[in-house]
């Protein structure tokens, strides 16, 4: 008895860390964020749609945003694109776009063939602002209170399931009432 | 092109080591190749500085790659990245400094020597732990085992008798 009991619990030690593993296979690849619980990044960048006016972060304070890194080159940002303009047309948080890395005439004419669901875009051509709120593969969502303080955020196409579970239930109450 | 000079050597039947040099060309060609298109042309103008940048990029790691190095990537953001080291360091920011910008902005992930802190510790401490166990077991074994050898060899004698 005694000559199992040693294999037995290394046996079950390794069964408990494989399934720790296999739990969390499905977040295998994603980073989770540092940004959670802390202040957004500063920012201040140019409009795509009025090169002459400029988009900050102070500007954006004093209420609820999300933040969505996009770029025409990315596939994923297509496929989430019908699933912004229904966030658009609910009016339950603003859009605002970051484009990413991108060329401003193919971000223009992808809003002007898809529908545009952002309130204002904020270009990031060099892609600096990017790396602030470490970004490293679009699509990704920055769901931001009032405060500016970034609360969530949504690796990957922005899903209705994710929608549903994740940002409808940390919007405020009375924000979510209008629906 | 390659093709066609392995398939010549190949019919070239009298001269084998000669068909064997054209069959390594192509691969030679393409090995060669791959060392001279370097991912990461960055040259900075102090030796000092450059050897610095070359530890940095090669101890953080791709976010979007996530087993290469930054310094190994072709990814856009690990050029991006790159870029921000680059800088930094002609900024005169330590090395500290570019590590905790990186931290900040993509977690313990980013390092691939991650630092001690409360939450990569066991990453630090499981292999110790590890090999106290393994040492605790082996000298339960030994133990056992001297245990089992007679302190005289008398029975052995006495068998040999028989």
């Amino acid at each position: 008895m005694n000559r199992f009991a040693l294999p037995i619990a290394l046996f079950a030690l390794l069964v408990v860390v494989l399934a720790i593993g296999i739990k969390h296979s499905p977040e295998k690849g994603i980073i989770a964020s540092p940004l959670i619980g802390k202040p957004a990044p500063q920012f201040s960048l140019p409009s795509l749609t009025d090169g002459a006016r400029t988009v900050s972060s102070t500007s954006l304070r004093g209420r609820w945003y999300l933040l969505n890194v996009w770029g025409s080159w990315c596939g994923t940002c297509r496929e989430e694109h019908g699933m912004l303009l229904e966030v658009r047309q609910s009016g339950l948080v603003p859009l605002i776009g970051l484009d990413w890395k991108d060329d401003d005439a193919q971000a223009l004419s992808w809003l002007q063939q898809l529908g545009n669901p952002y309130e204002v875009v904020a270009v990031d051509r060099e892609g600096r602002t990017a790396i602030d709120w470490g970004v490293y593969a679009a699509p990704e969502s920055f769901l931001v209170n009032p405060q500016g303080i970034v609360v969530y955020k949504c690796m990957g196409e922005l899903t209705h399931e994710i929608w549903e579970r994740e940002i409808l239930p940390r919007l405020p109450k009375q924000q979510t009432a209008k629906s | 092109m390659t093709r066609t000079v392995v398939a010549a050597a190949s019919v070239q039947r009298g001269a084998p080591r000669k068909s064997l040099v054209a069959c390594l060309l192509p691969l030679a060609a393409v090995l060669l190749g791959a060392a001279a298109y370097a991912i990461d042309p960055t040259e900075l103008p102090d030796p000092v500085l450059q050897q610095r940048y070359l530890a940095l990029t090669h101890e953080l790691r791709c976010v979007q790659c996530q087993n290469e190095a930054i310094a190994d990537s072709p990814a856009g953001i690990a050029s991006d990245l790159r870029r921000e080291v680059r800088d930094m360091l002609l900024a005169g920011k330590s090395d500290d400094d570019v590590r905790n910008f990186m931290l900040a902005r993509y977690g313990d992930f980013v390092l691939f020597r991650p630092r001690f802190a409360p939450k990569t510790a066991w990453v630090w401490l499981t292999p110790g732990i590890l090999l106290l166990i393994g040492a605790f077991v082996a000298w339960r074994i030994v133990r056992a085992r001297t245990a089992l050898v007679p302190l005289d060899n008398e029975p052995l004698e006495e068998d040999f008798r028989r």
